[in-house]
Parts: C-alpha cells; structure tokens; sequence
C-alpha cells in the first residue's frame, strides 16, 4: 500500500493551514488503542488510589505509619478498588501488548529515527517531549507497577529493590502516572491550538490525496 | 484491487488468529493456566496475568524474605474475628477443643489439633504482607508448611485445589503450585507469640506471593479437591463474588 506522500505545492490554497498527510496506519491504530487503554489505566489508577490514598517511602507504609504525602482525597472503602484491579491489569495488557506492536514497528520503520530524532514537522520541545515519555516515562510506569507484584518480584527481587522497596515504587508509579496525565493534557492542548480537525484528520482518515 | 487483497489477508489473519487463540486457550487449560474466574471481559486480564506469572515462578520462586529489624512496628487488621458461638467458645477455652479438618483427595484425612501442628517441624519467615488496599507491612509468621501437612496426609493425583474454610465466609483456594510453595505456612505464631484473634487465630494461611486476603484466617477446615466448580459459586473463592480477582499475584 502506497503511503500518500505531501506535497506543499498542491495543498488546496485556500486553507489557512497547510493540510497534514495522514500517520501510518500503525501509528493511526496504536493511538487509539492506547488512548482506550489509557483510559481505563486512569479511571481504575483513581479507583484503586482512592483505597488509600497515602504515599509513602521505603518497603513498608500503613495507617499509622509515617507518610510521605497524604493526598487530599477521601479514603473510600467500599470495594471500588476490586473493579479497579481487574480493568487496570485488563487495560495494563492492552496498553503494554499495543505499545509493544507501536515500538517494534517504529523502530521497524524507522519512525522513531526519521519523525521524532531528526525531522522537520515537530520542534525540539516537542520531539524530546515524545521521546520521554514512550521511552522513560512508559518503561518507569510499567516497571513500577511489577515492582509492587509480590508473584513478580519473587523472581526479580531487583526489579522492586531497586526502586527502594515495594510502597517506594508505589509512590514512583503514582507520581511517573501523574506525569503522563500531564502530558495528556499538553498534548491535547496543542492539537485544540495547532488546528484540531486537520490533526485529528492527520490522526484518523487522512485526506484524500492531491491527484 | 489492493483493498480487495488487504481485506481478504484481514479475512485470513482473523481466521488464523481466532484458531489461535482457541488453540492457546486449549493449551493453557491443559496446563493449569486458566483461573477459576476466567469468565468475562476482566476474566481475559485475569487470565493473562495468572498464566503469565504461572510461567514466570514455575521453579517455586521464593518471596523476598527481611531481616528481623525491619519488621512493622503497627501491623493493621482488617475485619474482625468471627462473632458466632462456636468460635467464641473455642477462643475463650484457649482453642484447645479445636481441630483443622483436612478432607477431600487425601489417603487419610485427618484431624489436626493445635498441639499436633505445633509438634510438626516449622518454619518461620519475616516477608512483607501488601494489602489489596495498598499499604503493605512486614511481619514475622511461625507455622507448619502446607506442604508437610500435605505430605501427611497423602495428596492423591488428580488434585488441583487446596481449599480452605475458615469460621467466617472468607473461604479460598490455591493452585497446586502454591499449596506446595515452600513459604505457603499455616501460622500459629506472630511476631513471636501466640498469633492474636484479630489476625486470624488459631491458624491462619501465608501465602506470600499473593496479596494479604489470600491469607485466609481463622482455618476450620482443609479441603482438597480437583475442581472448585461445586465449591460457592464456583469461582475458587469468596472473592470474585465480591469484585476481586482469585489469583492475587498482581
């Protein structure tokens, strides 16, 4: 299949914006996959938070114990924490299974290396902006959640030792989470500023290609 | 013509990866990788995770065990020990009228008073107790392995579940491969003394690859069995009827 190719000199004049091509369909299919299971991790992340919503450093942490930050939320005891187990590990799934096609097929493709190292389209901000988050913040977040699975952690102790213990990671894996949400809300910004339509035409159907 | 190729090579691939999946699913179920609450859209997490971590502590990886100093000063209690009759009389005789009964799959099923599990050889390990709700803390537990009573009694071959009833309705289960763990104990001391009623005396169950309500107190009864279908609801525990996963190696 042909990827449609942009060319500036037949991009229709009377848009005010030069019309983006439209992402791979890797790219295009991952996204949303993603954003689905972003979703879930976040409703069920609040969910299970909410438990007790209490961070702390080290191996240990309990009611009683010193904190590192009581968060200014209700502790909420009514079991919401039992769904939010089950769709964060389902959307954990997704998100690590899709994020796996994403970065083989990118590093394939050399997406990675010609849209986000060197390339023309994206500033330096925004290029080391993406870089981090799917290659430090993804791979923390991931790592930080195994590192609180005492089934995991029985055959990789370092995985949880390194991070300083198992409430040390829970506390990185809210915080690394917390980070993404953050960038989430960055990135949405920017598309509603940088022309919402044509990006998330860029982002969905494309655009018919100039014959 | 190149969007009647991709859709018959969409045809094929969704043909190829449905018999796939049946044939995974097929495999998996032969090899003990599918939980008993595999149904429904949260049962394929459920199922990914318990086969995933199957594999991964297949050689009966051991749980991180701590050194004395680091155990928990304020160890948490949730729920409170059983009000019914029966256990009231027992706490209050100091248990000693009290028996485990283990029953089902074995060669001799045997009851098992306080003073004959204090006399089988015992084990103790300091490991951390993280609970579902997120806080964790490390204790100390003394008690007999799982494994000794079950060699005692003599598990036959077709057995799948170890179930456990308690005085209260928190009944569970484990697979095989935790009921043999070697750090899978039946408790009867805490911190170095007596284990105390709000944490599930006379004898609770550690199982220190899964999160705390896998550690099933206040133990009445043992029952091995080769399927948990007629047990409850069927789902291997208390806890899918209330929301939470059977396999809690998260």
């Amino acid at each position: 299949m042909a990827e449609p190719a942009y060319i500036p000199a037949l991009a229709i004049p009377a848009l005010a914006r030069p019309l983006l091509p439209r992402h791979s369909a890797v790219v295009r299919i991952t996204h949303w996959v993603h954003t689905l299971s972003f979703v879930g991790l976040l409703v069920s992340g609040i969910a299970i938070l909410l438990a007790h919503p209490r961070l702390y450093w080290g191996e240990t942490g309990a009611v009683g114990m010193p904190s590192l930050l009581d968060l200014p939320l209700p502790f909420v005891l009514t079991g919401q924490s039992g769904w939010g187990r089950s769709l964060h590990f389902l959307s954990a799934w997704l998100a690590v299974l899709n994020g796996a096609v994403y970065i083989l097929s990118g590093l394939a493709t050399r997406h990675f290396r010609n849209d986000l190292l060197r390339q023309r389209s994206y500033n330096a901000l925004q290029r080391a902006t993406y870089l981090a988050v799917v290659f430090l913040l993804f791979p923390l977040v991931v790592a930080t959640g195994l590192a609180m699975s005492p089934a995991i952690t029985s055959v990789l102790p370092a995985l949880v030792n390194v991070f300083g213990g198992t409430q040390s990671a829970r506390t990185l894996h809210f915080f690394a989470a917390s980070s993404l949400v953050l960038f989430l809300a960055g990135h949405i910004a920017m598309v509603c500023w940088n022309g919402f339509t044509g990006l998330m035409r860029s982002m969905t159907i494309g655009i018919k290609e100039p014959s | 013509m190149s969007g009647k190729i991709s859709r018959r090579k969409l045809v094929f691939a969704g043909l190829a990866g449905a018999s796939g999946l049946a044939a995974a699913a097929k495999l998996a179920e032969q090899y003990g990788l599918v939980p008993p609450d595999h149904g429904g859209l949260y049962g394929a997490g459920e199922t990914l995770t318990y086969a995933a971590q199957r594999l991964l502590t297949s050689h009966h990886s051991l749980a991180r065990e701590f050194d004395r100093s680091q155990i928990s000063k304020v160890i948490p209690v949730n729920g409170q020990p059983p009000g019914t009759e029966p256990y009231r009389r027992l706490l209050a005789d100091g248990f000693r009228k009290w028996r485990l009964m283990v029953e089902g799959l074995v060669a001799r099923p045997t009851a098992f008073s306080l003073e004959d599990l204090r006399q089988l050889p015992f084990r103790t390990q300091i490991t951390q107790q993280a609970c579902e709700e997120g806080w964790s803390v490390i204790v100390e537990y003394t008690g007999v392995p799982l494994s000794s009573v079950l060699n005692l009694v003599g598990i036959q071959a077709q057995a799948k579940f170890v179930v456990f009833f308690p005085f209260d309705e928190v009944w569970d289960s484990l697979d095989m491969a935790d009921a043999w763990h070697p750090q899978t104990l039946l408790a009867y001391r805490m911190n170095g003394q007596e284990l105390p009623a709000p944490h599930g005396a006379p004898l609770r169950l550690r199982v220190p690859r899964q999160l705390g309500y896998k550690s099933v107190k206040y133990l009445s009864r043992i029952l091995v069995t080769d399927t948990v279908k007629n047990v409850g609801s069927g789902l291997g525990s208390i806890s899918p009827e209330l929301g939470y996963s059977w396999y809690a190696g998260i």
